[in-house]
């Protein structure tokens, strides 16, 4: 089997080869101990986080011989200033890049679509305060909306980045997220308007280093271009997937337009691709989840993060370049650190533990949303994301009721209406969707999001009316 | 004694029936309720037999005790009166009062003024609705909504965001319609008005201008027990007339007023010979008053037009038209993640036929019981109510559904009502009553346009009176499916003012209520 030192197959592996710098694969004493949800938008933890002892993970990537840290920042959850309606804390931004400089990460990973368009600004604001030899940039070619379909727009587009980032070389330029409306779409944003050859052109005049693309959704265009890989018509440098441990074998139960994170990987590791992981934490569920389940990861590890879990899964395939985290908070930054100096990878006992936690986490009625916001901002001025994550936090918490008889009622009750007014303000409530499907289009995780809403509006207004059968 | 067990009560009454106004839980209603029911006004206006039996027997038999404790627009003076003594000399902080002669016919050119208005209520609402202006029980009620409970909500939403750092659900933040607009004014005018007069004059009001005192008054000039002078105690040295904030007890001739005498025991128990005490009046026969004091009549009715220009001031000057603007917006293409879109706020039209809550029975029963204390305002806890600015109704609740919509599973105001405005309903009754009627405006609605499927309305719907139905043939919405509108089947429709509400066209909704004169009921 060709490159089979990348086949990751966690059932059978029996000793890993580190590539990492500090070589050590095991655990360091004092690591983590605090559960911080990476991507939740509540304050954060104040305790602290014993930051990682030994020193970060490296990964080599192929074809640049890149030593990229297995910690990747990802820029699209940038802290905003307290009551400016989201505009970036730039102060706050610089401080975590300088951290995470100091504690070895030097990937980031930006968009021009994230935070709203401020990420690429203010990520390159932030990183040009640094000698540009000390980290690596990837950020994306993000025409999603055919308004920007036209060579004129892509092109703008692109060079914006440079001029937000500060640089006159990108380290990793990626097709953003391709797979969403099919082939169809993926011809009109590359193809048509001459982008991909265009950007063909730029790695080897030298401003792109690695081409590569992001994928969510349609499996066929993930094929066609390995197809295209293997008969080179284009060599991809790496490719960001989506991979954690529920996405690992259950993906197509969450959703069956999406592909288990096995195939994808297993996918490029077979070609030697490196892989670049979004999603680690399935945005933030798999940071606070049920208590019985965290009862049973925390038996195992007990001063180990319920986070840590999932990145030290996402980091253990040696074919993996970086796990990208979007850290809003220092607590956030500091825990991954702590998991990943060094990274401790997952054994076979702890992979099926893993495994038997993803299968009962499909059990309860949580909804599959990572909070990435490209469903937002939603025409009607709904706030989906605060919707769907304030739901979810009521199943962990076990405050979702089905009847009046339930002793619980009247404070899961409260816990539930109490909680979304504050969260989310009483005219982005679900009451409001209009089931227009605009957010359909962009939610990476095929979530069938006006369904969704309007069972959680539905589940609120039985409570409200304080029905017999909830 | 007496004294203090009448401040006691009287506190309790006053506390309690603020509590009642404040109160945004709900459980306020069940125990303190009958408070507001207790009420002289409200009672006469839904011919509350009990009520009126119990009080004018209390009268006759004690005096107005009704007026120094479960008036809370007296006990309030009583408060300012107090106040005002601080601004005394110490020493003479006891003795700020003399005997004065009734202003009989001030008392009873008000009282006329007042009772031809009610009267004339029956026929035009507006006349009974601003004779309310000096109605004891609803003045009070519009200090507690508008003045009052501004106050104990901010300090509820400061412990709901403490509540809220440390993740507790203890206290939620609260938002309420009360503490704007022109009834907020003739709250703060009155309380001023009158607590100005409680500060410099003791009793002033509720004996030269107080409909309900003049009425009681009348009452209590026969009452059988009452204070009464033990000539052979009395040594005449006045301790008791300078007491007497009512100003009613004549020492040079050994009589008391007992038509203003609010039975508040302060004689009584400053008398240090033990002459002033209360018991069965001796004497049964009225005390007349030396001579009408025409001065300072003249002073008090000056006061009375006073508050009624400025009520008209502000209630003319607080209504502006907004110019109908009800067309879909161009949607903005999304190119970044995140934000959130604006939200217009809705401002829809007012409707032809005002909207009255279900237990009203019909817009007339409803504008000639109201007394416009705003206690149902302050109950309802969906901002439906909202005082009126119009001048026929001026300061009477009536459902707007910008804020919110008549929640199927809530009856408060029907419950608190004390004035028969609203009688009381339950949950199932009002599943039943229709107050109005839904009508679709075609043109702007998002479904009929075929701009989303929307449906918020048809799936809100309480009774399920509204159901998406296709129409336009081979026509497709953006979404590709067959265009459907929503239909109103107007015998199911409660007009509750959920479609209205939940409504996503803004400002002005593709679906609104226009209200029933008569409610009716359903099914």
């Amino acid at each position: 089997m060709k490159n089979n030192k990348f086949q990751y197959d966690p059932g059978r592996r029996t000793a890993l080869k580190g590539i990492a710098l500090g070589g050590a694969a095991t655990m360091a004493g004092g690591v983590g101990s605090i559960i911080s949800s990476c991507t939740s938008r509540k304050e954060p933890d104040r305790s602290k986080a014993a930051v990682g002892t030994g020193e970060m993970t490296y990964r080599v990537n192929p074809n640049t011989d890149d030593k990229v840290s297995i910690l990747g920042y990802g820029c699209m959850r940038w802290p905003s200033v307290p009551g400016s309606d989201g505009v970036l804390d730039q102060e706050a931004v610089n401080e975590l890049v300088d951290y995470a400089l100091a504690h070895g990460v030097n990937y980031f990973d930006t968009s021009p679509a994230y935070c709203r368009g401020q990420s690429e600004q203010v990520t390159g604001n932030a990183l040009a305060r640094h000698p540009r030899d000390s980290y690596f940039i990837a950020t994306k070619l993000s025409n999603f909306a055919p308004q920007t379909w036209s060579r004129e727009k892509s092109m703008e587009m692109y060079n914006n980045s440079f001029k937000y980032l500060q640089t006159d070389y990108i380290d990793y330029l990626l097709l953003h997220a391709i797979g969403q409306g099919g082939m169809e779409n993926f011809n009109s944003r590359y193809i048509d308007n001459g982008m991909l050859d265009f950007l063909v052109d730029e790695r080897e005049a030298g401003r792109i280093r690695n081409l590569g693309f992001s994928y969510h959704g349609d499996i066929e265009v993930f094929d066609t271009m390995l197809k295209w890989h293997d008969e080179g018509r284009i060599h991809w440098d790496f490719v960001q997937i989506q991979m954690n441990y529920v996405d690992w074998l259950h993906a197509k139960e969450i959703n069956e337009r999406n592909t288990n994170g096995e195939y994808l990987y297993n996918e490029l590791a077979k070609r030697g691709i490196p892989a670049v992981i979004m999603e680690p934490l399935l945005g933030g569920r798999l940071a606070s989840m049920p208590e019985n389940l965290t009862s049973m990861l925390k038996n195992a590890r007990p001063d180990d993060s319920i986070a840590s879990w999932a990145f030290r899964y996402a980091g253990t395939p040696e074919g993996i370049l970086t796990v990208l985290s979007g850290m809003t908070y220092k607590d956030h930054l500091r825990d991954n650190l702590a998991t990943y100096s060094p990274l401790a990878p997952i054994s076979a006992d702890e992979d099926a533990l893993l495994q038997k936690v993803a299968t009962m986490m499909l059990s309860y009625p949580i909804v599959q949303c990572n909070d990435c916001k490209y469903c937002m901002p939603c025409p009607h001025g709904l706030d989906i994301p605060g919707i769907l994550l304030h739901y979810n936090k009521m199943v962990n918490q076990g405050d979702i009721v089905t009847s009046v008889d339930d002793p619980n009622y009247a404070h899961a009750r409260r816990e539930f209406l109490v909680g979304m007014d504050r969260k989310v303000p009483k005219l982005r409530q679900a009451a409001h969707c209009t089931d227009c499907k605009e957010c359909n289009k962009h939610c990476p995780q095929s979530i069938d999001i006006p369904a969704e809403l309007m069972r959680i509006d539905a589940y609120a207004e039985a409570l409200r009316r304080g029905e017999v059968s909830v | 004694m007496l004294k203090k067990l009448r401040v006691v009560l009287a506190v309790i009454f006053i506390v309690c029936l603020t509590a009642l106004f404040v109160d945004f839980t709900g459980s306020a209603i069940d125990p303190l309720g009958w408070m507001a029911k207790a009420q002289f006004w409200p009672a006469v206006l839904s011919f509350n037999i009990i009520s009126l039996v119990l009080l004018i027997l209390l009268t006759f038999v004690a005096g107005r005790i009704y007026c120094s404790v479960i008036c809370p627009l007296g006990v309030m003076q009583d408060a300012f009166n107090r106040f005002g003594a601080l601004r005394v000399r110490k020493a003479a902080r006891k003795f700020r009062f003399a005997y004065q002669p009734e202003k009989k016919l001030v008392r009873y050119i008000v009282f006329v003024i007042f009772a031809i208005g009610m009267i004339a209520g029956a026929f035009w609402a507006g006349a009974r609705v601003w004779m309310a202006l000096i109605e004891p029980y609803s003045m009070y009620g519009r200090i507690a909504a508008d003045v009052v409970k501004p106050v104990y909500d901010a300090g509820n939403n400061v412990l709901a965001g403490i509540a809220e750092i440390n993740d507790s659900t203890l206290f939620y933040r609260v938002t309420s319609v009360v503490g704007s607009g022109p009834a907020m004014w003739v709250a703060l005018i009155s309380l001023f008005i009158v607590g100005a007069t409680a500060f410099v004059a003791g009793r002033a009001w509720c004996n030269t201008i107080c409909p309900v005192g003049t009425l009681l008054g009348v009452i209590s000039r026969f009452s059988i027990f009452g204070v009464r002078f033990d000539e052979s105690k009395c040594t005449g040295c006045r301790k008791c007339e300078r007491n007497c904030k009512a100003k009613c007890i004549d020492v040079k001739n050994r009589k008391v007023d007992y038509s203003r005498c609010v039975t508040c025991f302060n004689c009584t128990e400053s008398c240090s010979f033990g002459a002033m005490t209360y018991g069965i009046r001796r004497n049964i026969q009225a005390t007349e008053p030396a001579e009408p004091a025409k001065a300072s009549c003249d002073d008090a009715s000056r006061r009375g037009f006073m508050t009624g220009l400025a009520a008209i001031a502000t209630a003319s000057v607080a209504k502006a038209a907004d110019a109908l603007t009800d067309s879909i917006k161009p949607r903005e293409e999304k190119t970044t993640d995140g934000g959130f879109a604006d939200i217009t706020p809705k401002h829809n039209p007012e409707p032809e036929q005002p909207i009255v809550p279900p237990g009203a029975i019909s817009w007339r029963n409803f504008a000639t019981h109201c007394t416009a204390c705003q206690l149902c305002v302050s109950a309802c806890p969906n901002e439906v109510l909202k005082p009126s600015t119009s001048l026929d109704t001026f300061m009477m609740p009536q459902m707007d559904f910008d804020l919110g919509y008549c929640r199927p599973e809530c009856v408060r105001c029907s419950e608190v009502c004390p004035a028969g405005a609203i009688r009381p309903i339950t949950v199932a009754d009002k599943s039943d009553i229709s107050v109005g009627m839904a009508r679709v405006y075609m043109h702007s609605c998002l479904a009929a346009q075929g701009e989303a499927a929307c449906g918020i309305c048809a799936r809100h719907c309480p009774s399920h009176a509204i159901t998406m139905m296709p129409f336009g043939g081979d026509r497709v919405g953006n979404d590709g499916l067959p265009l459907r509108r929503p239909v109103v089947d107007e015998s199911r429709c409660l007009g509750c003012g959920a479609c209205e509400n939940l409504c996503p066209v803004s400002p002005v909704s593709a679906i609104r209520v226009d209200g029933r004169d008569a409610h009716t009921t359903i099914g």
